[in-house]
């Protein structure tokens, strides 16, 4: 029982170091899981690390929590999974709350307002680079161009619901393949 | 009621994103515009807050607007719905994942899913620029105003550091930061 405790104290610490100083989210974050969750603790190995990284790219949610879900179930069952992903949320929850309340008290202020003007155009640049990387990460050839194209001209311009175009192209990507495996037999 | 309603929305966010960090982007954007929670403004500066703070993307802007909606409270109830999805998602996946990672349906699904979110952020940044450059309307009136150009300048010079540097994401923000105070007290007509 007492090891038990320890554990867990343990799964949820570990995820808090990660959830509190990794910036960015997401793939910024598998370098730090790796060194506490493999290198230090060797709760699991590198390989599991890579197969995380490919789970958590087809399963929904963010990435951070698909891996502290699944490491911390990994160490310790349910509660492993739980106190990891509590502690991998709680960091970034208070610290954005805080935030949320100051950003109210100071948006009054001239200074502030020419900062986020300047801010939101950068940000352009650094959403410009997100849709980059994802790009390169999509498969090509024809089915892909093609659902890249209505999955842009259905949210931009049709404003379709994001879940609809999401379900569409996910039957649309499973059809093809199939067909394509038929042919191929 | 409002907790409920943030609740619900986060958890099909939550459950339908799939690629993490600005994938999420797309699916935020409709929902909390949509339904009038944040302007698209404060959600371009909340963009750039999330990036300059720690954590996942999603958990800080789901906390973000939570908290704009329904305080603390809206915060615990959209954060919550965003991490629902995949921890419940991932305790089964952890059991069988070599079964799941190899299944064809899981494969087939996946062929359409990458390029669909390339779609979805494309038409996100789209939106985006048009509040940047055109917060009132396709109208030529934004040519004439200096700031303007300012911002067109801090676009194309985060844009350069961005695709030819290494520098981290804080740095560009802190940049463009920078320049947008500079401009705002140098520049006439700096109306916001």
């Amino acid at each position: 029982m007492k090891d038990k405790l320890k554990t867990l104290w343990q799964v949820f610490i570990t995820f808090f170091k990660i959830g509190a100083f990794t910036f960015g989210g997401g793939y910024a974050m598998i370098p730090l899981i790796q060194k506490e969750a493999a290198e230090k603790k060797h709760w699991v190995t590198d390989d599991d690390i890579l197969e995380i990284v490919a789970i958590a790219e087809s399963t929904p949610g963010p990435i951070a929590i698909n891996s502290s879900t699944f490491i911390g179930y990994r160490v310790a069952g349910f509660w492993g999974a739980f106190f990891g992903t509590l502690g991998m949320v709680l960091p970034s929850f208070v610290i954005i709350l805080a935030i949320a309340f100051l950003l109210r008290e100071f948006q009054q202020f001239p200074a502030v307002q020419y900062a986020f003007r300047g801010i939101r155009a950068g940000v352009l640049a650094l959403i410009l680079k997100a849709l980059w990387s994802m790009y390169r990460k999509a498969p090509k050839g024809l089915l892909g161009y093609l659902v890249m194209a209505a999955a842009f001209v259905c949210t931009a311009f049709l404003h379709i619901h994001a879940v609809i175009v999401i379900a569409g192209c996910a039957a649309v990507g499973l059809i093809a393949s199939l067909l394509a495996e038929r042919r191929a037999k | 009621m409002i907790y409920l309603e943030l609740f619900l929305t986060f958890l099909m966010i939550g459950a339908f994103t799939f690629g993490g960090g600005y994938a999420m982007l797309p699916l935020i954007q409709q929902a909390v515009l949509s339904h009038g929670w944040v302007s698209e403004q404060s959600l371009i500066d909340f963009i750039a807050v999330s990036e300059s703070t720690p954590g996942p993307f999603a958990v800080n802007i789901s906390t973000y607007v939570g908290a704009e909606v329904g305080g603390v409270l809206g915060a615990v109830c959209a954060t919550l719905g965003v991490v629902l999805p995949s921890f419940v998602i991932l305790l089964i996946v952890a059991r069988f994942y070599t079964r799941f990672r190899e299944s064809r349906i899981v494969r087939g699904m996946m062929a359409g899913l990458k390029p669909a979110v390339v779609g979805m952020i494309a038409a996100a940044l789209l939106s985006i620029a048009a509040t940047v450059f055109f917060p009132a309307g396709w109208t030529t009136a934004v040519f004439v105003d200096p700031t303007w150009y300012l911002s067109a300048g801090i676009a194309i010079l985060c844009g350069v550091l961005a695709f030819r540097t290494k520098w981290h994401p804080i740095a560009l923000i802190g940049i463009a930061a920078a320049l947008g105070v500079l401009g705002g007290y140098l520049l006439p007509a700096a109306g916001v």
